[in-house]
């Protein structure tokens, strides 16, 4: 097992090779948003919220798919980054009808701390207004498109963890939406087992328990976390 | 020639409004409407919706009264899952709903129309507010001003906080109320009951004052709509509506929430976005009928407790059927205040209010569910239909402001043929215009189903429509 060394915002420090900038990062207590990352989950780099800035490196890169290399030197903030970050952040509200006020996840919601964290009070871009439907066709859950970030974090637990793969992305861009198997409402989805485990995972109110009301839900990722480390690691601890 | 003259914007009530009053070729006042300018739009964005959510959106209607919305909607929710929510649970709204009508009500009284009274209603506008109140009476103010805090405080130790608590759901309530907050409610009744008294008894004493205003306000026959209980006692949340008309006489009782269709019809005017409802078996518009603190008094026959039952009948002696005066809302506004202090009294000793089964769990069992509760301002219908998921497919909100329309249009123009004459606005006949709108404490925010303060115009227009005089308000 090699060992890199680099610094991370000036401060030195040892990762595996096969770490990326992220896992190294956290291991040393280095915060760096994220929002499509799911721990136990394979990592997409969709979000672009973990975008950091390599010397020598022109470009941003997404801290959680970039391997650490010897000798890199990192930094997770900057005035161009926290930048980026808010613009991420306002085009994700822009994109969808997000009303936090009459939402399920109020003051819960992974989207709603991002943007206090990175001091969005406004969306700069115009609305999109997208009309997206509700689908609660599900006895015990459902999912609202127009709170919905395409993180994919649904599409990845229920696939790599669940094993299922009842959720999946149609269309590209803006029009991409999160269906459930071959596109049919969700209650009519064979594949779907009912774990809820997409309900824990979702970062934001789109995916919810059935008959929650304003601000009511609070996902619970402890559970996701017990199952990986038992997969992974043989421990069934939480 | 006939001229019109237009109030834009209306002050010290909750909402955008606007009054019209057109004069004949003499100058003398031909008619008069209340117009309400405000477009909302909720019956129509919910759609698509579930109706768990509808507590929590439909209580943005309004800032005031959110309470009365969550309640509603959450009683259309029972109605959706077919449950009966639990009698802990139903203590526990109604104790919320007696902090909302405290809250409320001290509002109208001390805020809105206090100033009216106590600094005259010529007095300048610039100090003729609670500002103005607190400057010439600060001991008044500062007592009016606790009293609507101890309703507030009670909706926030409920429901988490003052304004929009989602607390009040379809099948029950989120919580019980602490043993802490008993403990805080118990401590601060004497101060309201004792600041509720002075309140009434400073009204009683200016009734005499008053009398003028008493017998010009809206003082008119009509219809009073209301929840009563099962033995017609006065009733704030559950029971079931009843008519009585400008008499006295009984015209419709025991109509269930289900049922209100078949006595309640709603008209359309294309000057004003705010609906006219009406009594059925009337016709629009002999059927307009009054809600609010004047019919709840006017249909209910007795009060639960000693001393509002005492305060009821002296307010019932001043007419020998139904009180007619729109005035006098602001007196059984007040006795509302000690019914509802008395409630509290009894529930916050009530062990029920304590207890955690306070939550029905169901799902779709009916497709369509009306919610009504007396918000402060009157009787509120929240009519929901939905599919077999529980989305929303049609919403129906009759608001309190609403089905005073009528009423409003009636006493705006029965005050404007006494005080106005000739082509030039005076003051203070503005305000009394004004002030037979604040009698309703109307709140044009909910009935429209907007947000902002009532700033309020008048113009006076010629019959060619050109403006000969306008005095505005912000």
């Amino acid at each position: 097992m090699a060992v890199k060394t680099l610094t991370i915002d000036g401060k030195a420090i040892s990762a595996r090779e096969e770490q990326t900038i992220l896992q190294a990062a956290r291991e040393n207590g280095i915060t760096i948003p994220t929002l499509c990352q799911l721990n136990g989950t394979s990592d997409i780099g969709a979000c672009r919220l973990c975008l950091v800035e390599v010397a020598g490196i022109p470009k941003l890169l997404p801290a959680c798919v970039t391997r650490v290399g010897e000798g890199m030197e990192v930094s997770t903030d900057s005035e161009r980054i926290r930048e980026y970050r808010k613009m991420i952040v306002e085009l994700l509200f822009a994109e969808r009808n997000h009303v936090c006020a009459a939402c399920v996840e109020n003051g819960h919601c992974e989207l709603q701390d991002l943007a206090i964290s990175v001091g969005m009070d406004h969306s700069r871009y115009d609305y999109m207004n997208p009309k997206c439907a509700v689908d609660i066709t599900h006895p015990r859950y459902g999912i609202d498109h127009n709170r919905c970030v395409l993180c994919g974090r649904c599409v990845r637990v229920c696939d790599e963890i669940e094993g299922a793969h009842t959720w999946d992305f149609q269309g590209r861009g803006a029009n991409t939406r999160t269906i459930s198997d071959m596109f049919v409402p969700w209650g009519q989805a064979a594949s779907c087992t009912s774990c809820g485990k997409c309900v824990q995972a979702c970062p934001t109110g789109a995916i919810f328990r059935r008959g929650s009301t304003v601000a009511e839900m609070k996902k619970d990722r402890t559970r996701l976390d017990f199952i990986v480390t038992a997969r992974e690691k043989k421990q069934w601890i939480a | 020639m006939s001229q019109r003259i237009v109030i834009d914007p209306v002050t010290r009530i909750e909402g955008h409004a606007k009054i019209s009053i057109q004069l004949d070729d003499q100058g003398q006042v031909e008619g008069a409407r209340f117009h309400v300018t405000e477009f909302r739009g909720f019956e129509k964005f919910c759609l698509g919706r579930p109706f768990w959510e509808m507590p929590g959106i439909t209580a943005r209607i309004c800032g005031i009264c959110p309470i009365s919305h969550i309640l509603g909607s959450a009683k259309a929710g029972d109605a959706i899952l077919s449950v009966k929510v639990s009698p802990q649970a139903n203590k526990l709204r109604r104790l919320m709903n007696l902090g909302q009508f405290v809250q409320s009500h001290a509002l109208s009284f001390f805020h809105l129309s206090a100033p009216d009274f106590l600094l005259g209603w010529d007095s300048d506008p610039a100090t003729r507010n609670v500002f103005g109140l607190i400057k010439a009476n600060p001991e008044l103010a500062r007592k009016g001003i606790r009293l609507r805090q101890f309703g507030q405080e009670i909706i926030s130790l409920l429901g988490g906080s003052k304004i929009h608590p989602a607390w009040a759901v379809p099948g029950g309530v989120r919580g019980p109320l602490t043993a802490e907050g008993i403990d805080w409610i118990k401590g601060r009744l004497p101060e309201a009951n004792e600041t509720a008294e002075l309140a009434l008894t400073l009204f009683k004493g200016m009734m005499d004052k008053f009398k003028a205003e008493t017998q010009i306000f809206g003082n008119f026959p009509s219809l009073f709509m209301s929840l009563v209980g099962p033995d017609g006692e006065w009733e704030h949340h559950d029971g079931a509506l009843r008519f009585v008309d400008a008499a006295g006489n009984i015209l419709a009782d025991h109509v269930a929430a289900a049922d209100y269709q078949t006595v309640i019809g709603e008209a359309v005017e294309p000057w004003s976005y705010l609906k006219f409802p009406y009594f059925k078996l009337m016709g629009y518009p002999a059927g307009g009928y009054r809600v609010g603190p004047l019919a709840r008094l006017n249909c209910a026959e007795h009060m639960q407790t000693p001393r509002a039952e005492r305060e009821l009948q002296e307010f019932k002696s001043l007419s020998s059927g139904s009180v007619n005066n729109t005035f006098l809302y602001h007196y059984a506004r007040l006795v509302e205040i000690i019914a509802a202090l008395d409630t509290i009294e009894q529930l916050v000793d009530d062990p029920d209010i304590l207890s955690d089964m306070v939550r029905a769990d169901a799902g779709v069992n009916n497709l369509r569910g009306v919610g009504i509760t007396e918000a402060p301002r009157g009787t509120l219908f929240h009519d929901y239909t939905v599919n077999r998921d529980g989305l929303l497919e049609h919403v129906n909100l009759i608001v309190s402001t609403g089905q005073n329309n009528l009423a409003m249009n009636r006493t705006v123009e029965q005050i404007a043929r006494h005080y106005v004459h000739g082509e030039k606005i005076e003051e203070g006949m503005l305000n009394r215009v004004e002030a037979g709108i604040r009698c309703y404490d109307p709140c044009l925010s909910c009935s429209t189903h907007a947000v902002g303060q009532m700033p309020m115009e008048v113009s006076l227009l010629a019959a060619d429509g050109s403006v000969l005089d306008t005095v505005a308000r912000a």
